[in-house]
């Protein structure tokens, strides 16, 4: 037990220091560049000019932006696997991120553009999708590969509607073209700060239910026997996975691939208790996202890859690999 | 001890059971018995409270469980499901989860919970498996650590659901040892069985359910004296005497047919 701490320990402080310098470059490197001494005196109030205005308005929301859009797909990816019990859910795959999307789309062409409404729109786009496919996978007892098929379809479904609305919505063209492949070029405070709070609140939730949610992996007859209401607190969970989707789909757009990369790479690192997961998938997840932002804008600079492309590039492969493996290319269930 | 009056209870709109009698004293080992279907699994969800009971009463030590919460109950009775998940998880972890209808803010196990645990491994004789991965471990050995894991729970009584299901003879025999053993110390036992024989041998009380009904409630040779067996199953117990005590078989009669055809 000891040794397992002590293990977990030191990944978790590895993966803060990535998480830690991917910040830093991530604040420093550009177009621009910020020496470390000018960064620290600009972030302590003082500095002036060119440098300063690039940092607070540019560099330091794009970072956040990063850092929590990583933290948030992450570790709701994390959370998603464990209640549909199924290693290959994420809110990419399954729709949860189109549904954010579609959220966020309905909020545009309805004219509310607040960061609050943006991303509550996000969020009840997430829930309604994520208890669409809760629903699915428990009333038919789908099979887990059934379940992942069932959030394709969904997920095609919510990006039909939402061109549809595109289509027909010509200011919502306009808004729309960054969010789909999701990057954080155009990522405001406006839009950053409600986000981040709501991803803040569900963090502090999670953190706290950690035992909880083990529980509820255990299946529903052991966990009701330790006292635990199943059907609640799962409802409660896959809501927390849909409110830290949906805040980070509300800034960051639809960034695939990140819910499933991270938490499976630390499961593999770090067992599934969701102590131990949960907190190392944020981490891991917000180094991992800035430092794919960071590669995104600086490989073609001055141009900028968005990093969703970036995301699909890498993500893609990642997925094919886990789906031949997890089933062992077998053709049945 | 526990205790189930006139109790009704089902799924959606099918009513299952339809008035069962239960009562299982501290300290000893109650068998429900009955053929597939006679609603065995769904006394003991009513008795847990995890189905609503609908008319009767559900009550432990004298208060009924309608009134308690959730974690209350599961401080009573410990369980242990019939289909069992294999989660992704330690044998430790597992049965520190035994701890957690004692939780409370900040929701996280202490000292004393961690030592409980680890005590009701050793019990079991599991302390060494304890950093191993469940799905890592035979069906019998996974059962004993959810029984480390219903110990762990330290509830006065243990309610378990096909306990044999996936054991061979010889883990079969270890099992009856060890609920005699748990029985012995006090601990009040409530099993549904489809093995009869183990039944017998096992238990204080028999409990036989037909249709959703209690048909019967007796002690084992009391049972076997009257027709029960007969119109459960089709068939008759006989006891024999050997060196190692009272054993008992079964015979079909001459033109069995299956009571349930």
């Amino acid at each position: 037990m000891r040794s397992k701490e002590k293990n977990w320990r030191l990944l978790f402080g590895g993966a803060a220091s990535v998480c830690f310098l991917a910040a830093g470059f991530s604040l420093c490197l550009g177009n621009i560049s910020i020496m470390p001494v000018e960064l620290f005196r600009i972030l302590c109030g003082g500095g002036e000019g060119i440098s300063r205005s690039i940092l607070l308005y540019a560099r330091l929301p794009r970072t956040i932006a990063a850092l929590s859009a990583g933290a948030a797909l992450a570790t709701s990816g994390a959370v998603l696997q464990n209640v549909l019990s199924n290693k290959l859910a994420s809110p990419g795959i399954i729709g949860v991120n189109a549904g954010a999307g579609l959220g966020v789309t309905v909020c545009c062409a309805l004219g509310v553009l607040s960061g609050y409404g943006v991303s509550l729109g996000a969020f009840a786009g997430s829930l309604v999708t994520v208890c669409a496919i809760f629903l699915f996978s428990f009333r038919t007892n789908a099979s887990k590969t059934t379940v992942i098929l069932g959030g394709v379809a969904l997920n095609s479904i919510l990006n039909a509607i939402c061109e549809s609305i595109t289509v027909l919505d010509t200011d919502v063209a306009m808004l729309s073209i960054d969010f789909r492949v999701g990057g954080f070029s155009s990522v405001s405070y406006t839009r950053l700060i409600p986000a981040v709070i709501l991803i803040l609140f569900a963090f502090a939730v999670l953190f706290t239910l950690c035992n909880e949610l083990d529980v509820v992996t255990l299946g529903d007859e052991t966990a009701q026997g330790v006292g635990l209401p199943v059907g609640k607190y799962r409802l409660l969970f896959l809501a927390l996975a849909a409110l830290l989707a949906g805040a980070a789909v509300s800034f960051a757009g639809l960034l695939g691939f990140i819910g499933l990369i991270v938490p499976h790479f630390v499961r593999r690192l770090a067992g599934n208790e969701s102590g131990k997961l949960l907190p190392l998938c944020a981490v891991s997840g917000a180094g991992f996202l800035t430092l794919c932002d960071l590669i995104s804008r600086l490989v073609f600079a001055p141009y900028e890859l968005p990093v969703g492309i970036l995301m699909s590039v890498i993500g893609g492969p990642i997925f094919l690999l886990l789906l031949i493996r997890y089933k062992g290319g077998r053709r049945n269930d | 001890m526990i205790e189930m009056v006139d109790v009704r209870a089902g799924y959606g709109k099918n009513e299952i059971l339809h008035g069962v009698n239960l009562m299982a004293p501290k300290g000893e080992i109650t068998t429900v018995i009955g053929s597939n279907g006679s609603g065995k699994s769904t006394l003991l969800r009513a008795l847990l409270g995890f189905l609503p009971v609908w008319g009767g009463d559900v009550a432990i030590d004298g208060v009924s469980t309608g009134k308690m919460k959730e974690a209350e109950i599961a401080r009573k009775i410990a369980y242990l499901p019939q289909g069992k998940n294999i989660p992704d998880i330690s044998v430790g972890r597992l049965v520190l989860h035994g701890r957690f209808p004692y939780l409370s803010y900040p929701r996280k196990y202490k000292e004393k919970d961690f030592l409980i645990a680890e005590e009701a491994m050793k019990q079991m004789g599991i302390w060494e498996l304890s950093e191993k991965q469940l799905s890592e471990l035979s069906g019998g050995m996974r059962q004993k650590v959810y029984i480390a894991m219903a110990l762990a729970q330290q509830a006065p009584a243990i309610v378990m659901d096909e306990p044999t299901t996936y054991l061979d003879i010889g883990q079969q025999l270890m099992f009856a040892e060890m609920i005699r053993e748990l029985s012995g110390s006090g601990k009040t036992i409530i099993l549904v069985l489809h093995d009869i024989l183990l039944a017998l041998k096992v238990s204080h009380r028999i409990v036989a359910m037909q249709d959703g009904k209690t048909i019967a409630c007796k002690a084992p040779e009391d049972m076997i004296a009257s027709d029960i067996f007969r119109k459960l199953y089709g068939i008759t117990v006989k006891p024999f005497q050997t060196e190692r005590g009272r054993q008992y078989y079964y015979e079909t009669d001459e033109k069995w047919v299956p009571p349930f055809l």
